[in-house]
């Protein structure tokens, strides 16, 4: 692509000039202008089933992951960390769900609700986005149960949903069937159990889980057992006294 | 005048090429679509045949503009008119900003044109500032491809940073948002990143914020609003028109 070309000195003056003026103009409109950015109540409907998947040609995982990026543009904005919290959770919700449909094995959207969304200070917005996870978890649970997990502890924590956590502790426990999935993760519902006072049925858990002979691994033996301990000592001392003859 | 000689004949070449069936043939397929949309949506169909038209007519009255100025431009080059021009008692900028004015009346029939179809669903005033909006973003593609396709020569490089500007100004204020985010991680790559990303932005033209399709949907924009968009297109218009000037200037011919 190299050319002939004359020297600078063969441009005329007023072109540098209207060059330099251009310039100045165009960096002098855009800096005294703020940039534009979308407004958070400005999510526009999400697209209906299968047209993500029309408008990606044939390039899914991509589309998936700009979609997300324009999804983001809408509460991340600069020196603004709490604009989701303004979203209407309705329809992102909505396009979060069209973005795992567009791409289902991506974690970037069940990333973002378990992390971001979810942690609304809003409760009837936070539930909302844990209810998106579970539904979605519901799909895929081997892949998905982390996030679950998640939504577990932003339900027990946060929210004090004691129920609500054990409700997703136990879908993680009863439908994950990969063996990668960790043992914490299967037991969460054993925690959530005792904090509920709900002690026996936590020993029945954990002495269930002895007794299957799941458990390999000497040290999650070890600390099964110390926990079963815990529990039946916990129980004893919480049971009430009978009254002395 | 002999530049308003040169754009006649721009306007003319794009008359007898295969400009007007195409942006009839896009004009169809985006009626085409809207009738399938309409069958297919459960709810807001308006808003949908709406939407995905306008979106489909601006890419297509883009991209139909910044090839028609570079295979132009090309075939001027390769048919050595341009020197011919040259050799005639015609300035270069008369001759550089004639080519500029009939490809820009190309791209202000060509938006006027695919604009049409919107008024089956949208308000006309809306769909007169969104034409307006589409015409001086049509006219600064034209000037992009001009200033690349003069200044790389070749048609491929040409089309490839006419496409790569038009993309990157689309989306630059997503990338903005993106790198400011309260996400990233406040160390000193993050800051340079976003320092870079906010010099590049100072460098392109705002097509975000022009030829919207929620204007067409949600209503038009207020006034203010829209002068400064297109107020903020033309002041890039005339930064590319004056490189490229300065380019053609330096070409030995």
């Amino acid at each position: 692509m190299r050319r002939d070309e004359r020297s600078l000195a063969a441009v005329p003056g007023w072109l540098w000039l209207l060059l330099a003026f251009a310039l100045a103009a165009q960096i002098g409109w855009l800096s005294a202008r703020p940039p534009h950015r979308p407004a958070g109540l400005d999510l526009p409907p999400p697209p209906g089933p299968g047209m993500l998947r029309l408008a990606s040609f044939g390039e899914p995982a991509a589309a998936a992951r700009v979609a997300m990026l324009y999804v983001q543009s809408f509460d991340l904005r600069a020196g603004n960390d709490l604009p989701y919290r303004k979203l209407d959770y309705g329809r992102l919700i909505g396009w979060l769900r069209a973005i795992l449909d567009t791409d289902p094995r991506s974690t970037y959207p069940l990333f973002a609700a378990a992390r971001i969304y979810a942690n609304n200070p809003d409760p009837r917005k936070a539930r909302a986005m844990l209810e998106f996870i579970y539904r979605e978890f519901l799909e895929a649970p081997n892949q998905r149960w982390r996030w679950l997990a998640d939504a577990a502890l932003i339900a027990k924590y946060r929210l004090g949903d004691l129920p609500l956590a054990l409700r997703y502790a136990n879908a993680i426990d009863r439908l994950t069937t990969r063996r990668d999935v960790p043992l914490w993760a299967k037991q969460m519902r054993i925690f959530i159990l005792e904090d509920m006072n709900e002690v026996e049925a936590a020993k029945v858990i954990v002495g269930g889980l002895l007794a299957s002979g799941r458990i390999k691994d000497p040290a999650e033996l070890r600390f099964l057992k110390r926990q079963l301990q815990r529990l039946s000592s916990r129980g004893a001392r919480s049971r009430p006294r009978l009254p002395s003859p | 005048m002999p530049a308003a000689s040169i754009a006649r004949s721009v306007v003319l070449e794009a008359r007898r090429s295969g400009l007007p069936w195409l942006v009839a043939a896009s004009v169809a397929a985006g009626v085409g679509l809207a009738a399938f949309l309409s069958q297919v949506a459960v709810t807001g169909s308006l808003a949908l045949q709406t939407a995905i038209v306008a979106a489909l007519l601006r890419a297509c009255a883009v991209f139909l503009v910044a090839l028609q100025v570079i295979t132009s431009t090309q075939r001027e080059h390769d048919d050595k008119g341009l020197e011919l021009m040259l050799s005639l008692p015609l300035s270069r900028p008369a001759y550089y900003l004639g080519r500029l004015a009939g490809f820009a009346a190309c791209g202000a029939a060509v938006s006027a044109v695919v604009a049409l179809p919107l008024l089956l669903w949208s308000p006309p005033e809306a769909v007169l500032m969104w034409a307006l909006s589409l015409c001086a973003e049509t006219v600064l593609v034209a000037a992009a491809a001009m200033f690349f396709s003069v200044a790389l020569v070749q048609l491929l490089p040409a089309a490839a940073a006419t496409a790569g500007l038009y993309l990157l100004a689309r989306s630059i204020g997503a990338i903005q948002a993106i790198a400011g985010g309260p996400l990233a991680e406040p160390s000193l790559p993050q800051h340079v990143a976003r320092w870079g990303v906010d010099a590049v932005a100072l460098l392109l033209p705002r097509l975000d914020a022009v030829t919207r399709t929620d204007w067409l949907i949600y209503g038009a924009p207020a006034p203010g609003q829209f002068a400064a968009a297109i107020a903020g297109l033309v002041v890039y218009a005339l930064l590319l028109v004056a490189a490229g000037l300065f380019d053609f200037y330096r070409r030995n011919l």
